[in-house]
């Protein structure tokens, strides 16, 4: 007999959470603060995406778990374990099947659909905090729309480097009003935010942050009129499933230097390869 | 004004200075001065040094602050009393209807000559090309080497400093002018080239109101002479 | 364009600037001068809404002709205001410079602020601005703490002044500078004022400032203005006992 409540947190843990979502939900981008709890995971390792996920699952959902794109990395099994074992929910690892996607640094390859769930990882959820450590004044920044520090950031990195060198959690403007950060995910991943037909939750457990974006939402990655935003490419096909306009990894494979791109999303390149 | 057209009347004017660093002693200065200047007159007061002409002509000036009387200027046709104006309207007044010349130039380092001496045209509106060939021609007449026309006049002599000052009083049309020693420190042939714009000025119905050291200026310019000694006289 | 009439503000039971009145006109600089703990800078913070009165008013004209309480404008309008219409000159230019952005972004972050959204023209502006303030070009990529110390003040003026204020509040704008650098400085100064027809508070407690920058002049003591003038007369011709005082102690080199 599994001695923990369903979904490990307790009913008024999860109302708790869900009334932050609601609140996250009716103001895209906006991050509501929210009562944490202690999870059988260290910080850094997505307590606040499980504690989103424990508060939504419903014994219908079918979960995936991927991490960097995989689902059988360390933590993506130890997460997806976790919630069988709290919830007994169907797993998958099939985008296209599940209704809920707990994700730390990707967005699945395969186009979301209406009626899912993605459930993203963050570790920082302030954009502003890079420039801002008191949260008494970000929150003041956020609140008046003064953000003309945000692209201060991209300025800067223009003058250093020629182009904007944040290659991750690239800042967005959400619904023409808050800036927000996506998380880890490439730049490559920021156009798939844009009038997703998935709803988007951000859960950020050591800051105890949540934040939403609704489904058709518009999300616009800043920068410049004469230095528009632009998604890495590669010149190379992975070299399992021969997709191109994937984000691939770049994979060692002897000790003399051998390397080969294939794709980071495991489920996109097993399905193409017909398995 | 009792006269429509005077453009300057001193009515009364005492000035007091008190010393509060050095015990409060008091020294009274102008004790109930009048005054009445038309257009086109050049007064010249003849008090020996230390009576009170320097003081008569800052006090017109508002640089120093009478304790009683009255000192009427005709402004953009209205009529200021220089006592109890605001600070605006001394500006004002500065900037368009009297000009003064003291006695040195204060100097404001890295300034070239030039644009000092045509900074009191930007307050009449005259364009920078004008402004700039006007400044050319005065200083040319003052006989300053062109050389030193963009340099600060923080290294010229006393003499050309006294010139660009002069020059910079002279540049714009006030309706009234006050000089304050104006030829001090000049040589003889600068001190000509001075009576020569005093008399420029005249002709331009300037009402000037000055003190000259100099007996062979002031009565090369003079069309009346006052003595504030005593009580005062108005001529 | 800002009017304040008893401004006063107290530290506990303690003056700090007590019913000072004011008018100030555009395109006129007011020198407010006083020693240590005579209420000019508490005045100024009272005047630029960043500390609160105990009792009094200031109003400020905006562009439009429309005039505000500056002390009940909800915060935001305040910011912004702060951002637009008014510059802030502090004495330590550190207070007034993200220090750990380069100077071109230092001095563009307002216009980004404003909506700014073209990388070449926010240079461009950059560039001419830090001409403006004599600061060479080719540093427009460096950090703030790689200059000295008159070069940060001439970087916080461009800073302050790149969106155009119509009103400058500024707390010793040449404290802590050498001397000849503070010519320098007083002299861009005195040629902005004058070129974009600023208004601007000055407190400071060097009178050769206020004779070159100000037209007017409040001498404060003790939390109270107790002379007021046009410059040059308050300090030719000064009236109060203190204000003779304070005239007389300046060392004339």
């Amino acid at each position: 007999m599994n001695p923990y409540n369903f979904a490990f947190l307790d009913e008024q843990t999860k109302r708790m959470i869900r009334r932050a979502i609601l609140k996250a939900v009716a103001i895209p981008g906006y991050q509501v603060p929210f009562g944490s709890r202690e999870m059988p995971l260290s910080y850094g390792w997505g307590t606040g995406g499980v504690q989103v996920t424990a508060s939504v699952i419903g014994p219908d959902d079918v979960l995936k778990v991927i991490d960097q794109g995989a689902d059988d990395t360390t933590n993506a099994v130890s997460i997806r374990r976790f919630f069988e074992r709290t919830t007994g929910v169907r797993t998958t690892t099939r985008t296209e099947s599940a209704t809920l996607i707990q994700t730390r640094h990707r967005i699945p390859e395969t186009p979301l659909t209406e009626g899912q769930i993605v459930v993203f990882q963050v570790p920082i959820p302030e954009p502003l905090r890079w420039l801002e450590p008191r949260e008494t004044e970000t929150r003041k920044m956020h609140a008046l729309e003064e953000y003309g520090v945000m692209h201060v950031r991209l300025y800067e990195d223009i003058t250093r480097h020629g182009h904007v060198e944040t290659a991750y959690d690239y800042p967005v403007l959400v619904n023409g009003r808050y800036i927000m950060r996506p998380s880890p995910i490439p730049k490559f991943d920021n156009p798939k935010l844009d009038e997703s037909p998935a709803l988007l939750l951000f859960g950020a457990g050591r800051e105890k942050r949540i934040y939403a974006v609704p489904p058709f939402t518009t999300v616009r990655s800043l920068d410049f009129e004469d230095h528009p935003f632009t998604i890495e490419r590669w010149d190379q096909t992975c070299a399992l499933c021969g997709a191109a306009d994937v984000f691939m990894d770049e994979i060692v494979v002897d000790d003399k230097g051998g390397r080969m791109f294939v794709c980071s999303d495991t489920d996109f390149c097993e399905r193409r390869r017909g398995r | 004004m009792s006269d429509g057209r005077a453009v300057l009347v001193v009515e009364g004017l005492h000035k007091t200075f008190t010393l509060h660093t050095q015990g409060g002693i008091q020294l009274p200065v102008l004790r109930g001065v009048d005054l009445t200047v038309y257009p086109g007159e050049c007064v010249a007061l003849t008090d020996p040094s230390g009576s009170g002409k320097s003081t008569l002509l800052r006090s017109v000036y508002a640089n120093y602050r009478p304790q009683r009387g009255r000192i009427l200027v005709a402004h953009d046709g209205a009529r200021i009393d220089m006592v109890d104006a605001g600070p605006r309207e001394l500006l004002a007044v500065r900037q368009r209807t009297i000009g003064y010349v003291s006695q040195f130039l204060r100097v404001i380092p890295r300034v070239p000559t030039l644009d000092v001496v045509v900074e009191p045209l930007r307050a009449f509106g005259v364009a920078r090309d004008a402004a700039l060939g006007r400044g050319r021609a005065l200083l040319a007449r003052l006989r300053i080497p062109e050389r030193l026309w963009s340099l600060s006049p923080v290294t010229f002599s006393g003499g050309e400093q006294q010139r660009v000052n002069l020059a910079r009083g002279f540049v714009a049309d006030f309706p009234i002018l006050l000089l304050d020693e104006p030829t001090a420190s000049l040589d003889v042939a600068s001190r000509a080239i001075v009576i020569e714009l005093i008399r420029d000025a005249l002709a331009r119905r300037t009402a000037i109101v000055g003190a000259f050291h100099d007996a062979e200026v002031r009565e090369a310019v003079a069309t009346r002479t006052v003595s504030l000694h005593g009580a005062g006289v108005a001529a | 364009m800002l009017r304040a009439r008893g401004v006063t503000r107290y530290y506990g039971s303690r003056v700090g600037c007590r019913d000072i009145g004011l008018d100030l006109w555009p395109g006129e600089v007011l020198g407010v001068v006083g020693e240590s703990g005579s209420g000019k800078t508490t005045l100024l913070g009272c005047l630029s809404g960043r500390l609160e009165p105990s009792a009094g008013t200031v109003e400020f004209t905006q562009r439009d002709g429309t005039i505000v309480d500056v002390l009940r404008m909800p915060e935001p309008a305040l910011r912004k205001l702060a951002r637009t219409d008014w510059g802030i000159v502090h004495q330590n230019p550190r207070d007034g410079l993200r220090l750990g952005v380069s100077a071109g972004a230092n001095v563009g972050e307002r216009l980004m602020a404003l909506g700014a959204r073209h990388y070449g023209q926010i240079r461009d502006a950059a560039f001419d601005w830090l001409g403006r303030v004599e600061i060479d070009r080719e540093r427009i990529d460096d950090w703030p703490e790689t200059f000295s110390s008159g070069m940060q003040q001439r970087l916080q003026i461009a800073r302050t002044l790149v969106t155009e204020p119509r009103l400058v509040f500024m707390d010793e704008p040449t404290g802590g500078l050498d001397v000849s650098v503070q010519a320098r400085l007083l002299d861009l100064l005195r040629r902005l004022v004058t070129d974009l027809g600023l208004s601007a508070v000055i407190v400071t407690h060097d009178l050769a400032v206020t004779r070159l920058l100000a037209h007017r002049l409040l001498v404060m003591r003790g939390g109270e203005v107790v002379e007021s003038g046009l410059t040059d007369q308050v300090l030719d011709d000064p009236q109060h006992p203190y204000t003779q005082l304070l005239v007389s102690s300046v060392l004339q080199p």
